[in-house]
This record gives structure tokens, sequence and C-alpha cells, in this order.
């Protein structure tokens, strides 16, 4: 759905207040102005009846429940044996076969869905390494120099932000299909690498937290200014970076409409397209090979999730202890 | 990398605004470039195409030429009922979903927040689950979830003797809804929670102390102090809203009917790119660009007033 822009309220760059929240990782490294968090936890027993602490639990293990249901159920039924994953108890397993079932899945039509996920990896990985690079070289050229049409580049970032890519989606394609470069991976990569979000974080996060008297120092180093962005600016901004990264990752990794529209080759898609086309094959493909694959395909992420929450966490208490 | 001027080293500080410009000009340059090229130039690409009409003869024997001709293309998607359909059902789909979304996402931020809950990073951690799940697998699961012939949700209500039509014509709006609501309700949560966390500790004490309820801090502190947070997350909903693609796309194929290939807005312009179509395609995904355009910075000119009194 939408990228996720948590911009400066007010439109204007030198605005340095800024009154809607960043994602809860930056917003918390961005320092002090977001006021300190509260002492909560353990400690607060006494102050909390029991009851309530009753009827909390067990309307947030509902919430648990809802989006833990449909990814228990893909467990469940990716473990059935082959051929089964449909049959009762839909939410309770059936033997463990989950081992052979993803071996059928690797091996069945010579391999194709290790090609998609490679493929996702290649295609998520390129382009927010070089989407993140792009970004913050924007973004601290942005938040450090002062040069004329300054507030109009910046303004035309965080227009470009509030647009969804996926509307620049069809645009693309016909762009795309004139100059040839349909079944090109260069028509997943180039369009991913712009992340006006990104240079919007590494704005706000360079303008706080890349000091001008470092930059001043190295100046007086006979530092280029060039090499103290990449010595300096680039080292400072790594938090920032790692979450530009991971959001990039992320919606590349997620994108379906513009790699179904630009590739055609089924040795060239990610593993969403692929999916998918196995999904609506009317039969053609077993639908066990797609809850066993959607379960596969899910993995990577999750995995790079779980990783993704420890900076979302340590953010907030980094903020928190300020 | 560095790029060393010596004779700069005894005027430490950049003194034109030129050199300045030229590094950050250097810096820019890269993202500019691309942004132009992915950006730009498809958006101008497209209203170049859609000025232009396919003409084919009347027995289909020579290929199709382009005419000239800046308005029938636009004249014929806001005359169209199937593209003016898929308008109307996305609105009633955002006026809808949006507001319980986030009546969820505040009220799961709320508890997580509150000095009643326990586990409150396993809480976090599975509400946030769903964002990693991309869109069309979300879809795909749910798909076998809503099944008219293998629901595991159907069985376990078949004792009351409660079957749900998901997929069936009245009901799959609400159930592509509910793909959504489930991918999308701990993303908008974590937003909220980061801002309920900010709330300066002195102040909810100070209620306490004065003797407010959890439920008269809940409404009458939190809430407004986070409205910013709750406006942002509101403007990117409906922006969402605008662009729903994936969920309903991957439904289609299971839907037996229900929904059609112009489900929504970007269904129908996609569905005449497929059909090879492309000054049409270009002048509905013109119209969406500009729509959605106008309505986030609406939004936003609204909410920025908002924020100023």
């Amino acid at each position: 759905m939408s990228s996720q822009l948590t911009a400066d309220d007010s439109l204007s760059p030198a605005d340095p207040k800024t009154n809607m929240a960043p994602p809860p990782a930056t917003r918390a490294r961005l320092g002090r102005n977001f006021g300190a968090a509260r002492g909560s936890g353990p400690r607060n027993n006494r102050e909390t009846s029991l009851a309530g602490r009753l009827v909390v639990t067990i309307v947030l293990g509902c919430f648990a429940l809802y989006f833990l249901v449909p990814i228990w159920w893909l467990l469940v039924a990716a473990s059935k044996p082959m051929g089964e994953q449909f049959s009762a108890p839909g939410f309770w397993f059936n033997g463990m076969h989950l081992g052979s079932n993803v071996g059928e899945l690797l091996t069945s039509r010579d391999g194709i869905f290790m090609r998609w996920i490679l493929n996702s990896i290649f295609y998520a990985g390129v382009g927010a390494i070089v989407g993140t690079l792009l970004a913050s070289m924007a973004g601290y050229a942005l938040a450090k120099y002062r040069f004329r049409g300054r507030e109009v580049v910046f303004g035309v970032v965080l227009a470009a932000v509030l647009i969804p890519k996926i509307l620049f989606t069809l645009p693309l394609y016909l762009m795309f299909s004139e100059v040839g470069l349909i079944n090109n991976p260069l028509a997943v990569i180039l369009p991913s690498i712009v992340s006006p979000f990104g240079v919007y974080l590494s704005r706000v996060f360079a303008a706080q937290s890349v000091p001008d008297e470092i930059i001043e120092a190295a100046r007086i180093d006979g530092v280029g200014e060039v090499g103290i962005y990449f010595r300096i600016g680039l080292r400072m901004m790594t938090p920032v970076l790692v979450t530009i990264f991971l959001f990039n990752f992320v919606e590349i990794w997620n994108n379906y409409l513009l790699p179904a529209m630009v590739i055609n080759d089924s040795s060239l898609q990610p593993v969403t397209v692929g999916l998918v086309s196995w999904f609506a094959s009317n039969g053609k493909v077993p639908m066990s090979l797609v809850v066993i694959g959607a379960l596969v395909s899910i993995i990577p992420l999750l995995l790079l999730f779980l990783f993704l929450q420890r900076f979302w966490k340590a953010g907030l208490t980094a903020g928190a202890l300020k | 990398m560095s790029v060393v001027t010596p004779t700069r080293a005894t005027i430490p500080k950049p003194r034109g605004n030129g050199r300045q410009a030229r590094t950050a000009a250097l810096l820019l340059a890269p993202f500019a470039v691309i942004f132009l090229g992915m950006y730009l130039a498809p958006l101008c690409f497209a209203v170049y195409r859609s000025l232009f009409v396919l003409k084919r003869d009347g027995l289909g024997l020579t290929a199709p030429t382009l005419v000239f001709d800046p308005f029938t293309n636009y004249l014929k998607a806001f005359t169209d009922p199937v593209f003016i359909e898929s308008l109307g059902r996305v609105l009633l789909f955002g006026v809808v979903q949006v507001p319980i979304m986030l009546a969820l996402a505040t009220g799961l931020a709320l508890l997580i927040d509150s000095r009643s809950a326990r586990a409150k990073g396993f809480f976090r951690l599975t509400s946030f689950l769903p964002y990693a799940v991309p869109g069309v697998i979300a879809a795909l699961m749910w798909s076998f979830l809503y099944s008219g012939t293998s629901s595991p949700i159907n069985a376990l209500l078949a004792p009351l003797g409660i079957e749900i039509p998901f997929l069936g014509e009245d009901m799959v709006l609400w159930s592509v809804a509910n793909i959504v609501t489930w991918g999308w309700t701990g993303y908008n949560m974590i937003i909220i929670y980061a801002a309920l966390q900010s709330i300066p500790g002195e102040i909810l004490e100070a209620a306490k102390i004065d003797g407010a309820s959890a439920w008269n801090i809940a409404w009458n502190i939190k809430i407004p102090m986070v409205r910013p947070a709750l406006i942002l997350t509101a403007v990117f909903s409906i922006i969402g809203t605008a662009q729903l693609y994936n969920e309903p796309k991957v439904l289609q194929s299971v839907s037996g009917g229900s929904i059609d290939s112009a489900f929504t807005p970007l269904m129908a312009a996609q569905a005449a790119t497929a059909a090879q179509n492309y000054p049409y395609a270009a002048a509905t995904s013109v119209i969406l660009a500009v729509l959605v355009g106008i309505l986030s910075i609406t939004f936003f000119k609204i909410t920025n007033r908002g924020s100023d009194a």
C-alpha cells in the first residue's frame, strides 16, 4: 500500500520542528526533541488491578490470534502430506512433511522456484543498496549545503513521497516498451532505486546528527567535500541507512505490479510474480505447491524482519533514554 | 575518494556559494537523474500518449493508427461506467475500511502502551508481522482461508450452522478489506505507539494524581496528543486505498466472477494496458495520479492548518 512518509508537516525544509511523526526507529534516533518516554513495566504492578491486566491480556491475545492465524494455517497446511494441503482439520497438523514438501517444491519444474527466490534477493538487494546510497547522498547534500533551489528540490522530493510509486507503474511500462526494456532486469531495478522517502529521512537525520563542526574540522584537515561525505557523513548516518535499506528491501521484495508488467520471462521473475502465476494457472500447477511456496517465500522477509525488529526496538529505547 | 585541494587548506570554509553548489550538485546528481527518468519521464510520456486515439478501420484489416485527439480518452474515462464504478467502489472501501483499521490500530497501541499490558514485545512483534508478508502472498493465504470448497474458517463455523460466502458478490469487497486490515493495522499501530511513547511522563503522572481513570487518560490526553500521528496514518491509508490492486487481483482468479477485471481503478487501467489500448490506459493512469496527488496535497494542507492553529 502506501509508502511510509512521515513528513515534516509544514513542507518547509527550514522548519526544524517535525510535527508529524517519523517512523519509530528514526524518530527515536533523531534524538532529544521527541521527548522522554516514561517508565512502564513490572514496577507498576501494584498500580494495576489483576482484572485490568486480565482483560487487557485477553484483548491483546485476540489481536495476536488474528494476526497469526493465516500464517499458522500456512505452516500447518504446508506440513501436511503432499496433495492434502486442504484436508481437515484446517488448523491442525496431519503429520510433519514440511521437509519433503519443500524438497519437492525446490525440484519441481526444473527448480524454477529457487530461481524466483534468488531473483527476488537480487532485485531487492541491488535496488535497496543502490537506492540507499543515492538517497543518502541527496539527503546529505540537502541538509549540509546551502544552494539556490534547495527548497524547490526538497519540495519536489516531498511531493514524490506523497504520490505512491505504484501509480507510475503503467506509465513506466508504456515507456519501457517504447525503448525496448521489457524483459530486462533493469526495468525492475531502475525504478526501485528511487527512494524519495529515503532522501527525506536522510536529510532530517543528517541535519541532526552530522555536526557542522566535524565537517569544518575535516575541511581544515584538507579533506575534500566528497571525501567528507564518504568518510564522515556516510559513517555517521549508518543507523538511518539501515532503516532506509530495510524499507527499500521490503518494498522491492513485496512489489508485484511492476515486475508482473515488465518481466514476462518466467526465469527472470521475482517470487511474488512467479507464485501468483502458479496460483492463477487454473490447476496446471497443483495448489499444494502454491501453499508450500507461499510459506517458503515469506521466510526470508520474516528473518530480515526479526533482524529489523531489533533495530526498531533499539531505536525506540535509545530515544527514550535521551 | 577524497578530493584534496591544498590551496584551500588555509581557507577552510568554502567561500563561494559556487563550490558549495557544485558539491551539492555532484551529490544530488545520481538521485536526480534516476528520479527524472523514472518519475517525471514516464508521467510526461503517459500524458503524451493519452492525447492520441487508436483509430481502427472498419474491417480491422490494417494496423490501427494513432490520431491526435487530446480529449477523447479523458472523456471516455469519465463517461465509462466501469471506470466510474471502480472509483466509487474504492471510495466506499476507503470510507469503511480506513476508520475501522485506524480504530483497531489506535486501540491496539493504547493497550500495548497501557500499564496493564504484559509481554508488550511479543504483542508488538505479532502485530507487525503481517507487514513482512508481501500483499500478494497475504492475498494468496487468505484466498485459501476464504475458499468456497475448503475454507477452514467455515469448517470451524459449520457446527454452528454458519457459512460465510467470503467470495460472494456482496461480501468480496469486505473480504478484500479484511486482507488490507490484516496487513496494515500493525504498521499503523507502530506509528501511533511511537507517538504515545513520546508523551511526557509528567503529564500522565499529573492526570493520575488528579484522579483521572485510565480510560479518561486515554481518551482525553493520549488520543489528542497523538493527533498528528493519527492524521498521518489516515492520509496514508486513504492514499493506499486509491492504489488498491494486489489483493483483488489475486482473488480475482478464484472469485468466480465477483471480482471483474475493472474492480478497482488501477485494475481497470491495467486491463486497458493488457488489451493493448495504450492511449486509454495512459489517460486512466494520468487521471489516477492527478486524483491521488490532489487528495494528498489537500490533506497535507488541511493537517498543516490544523497544527498551526
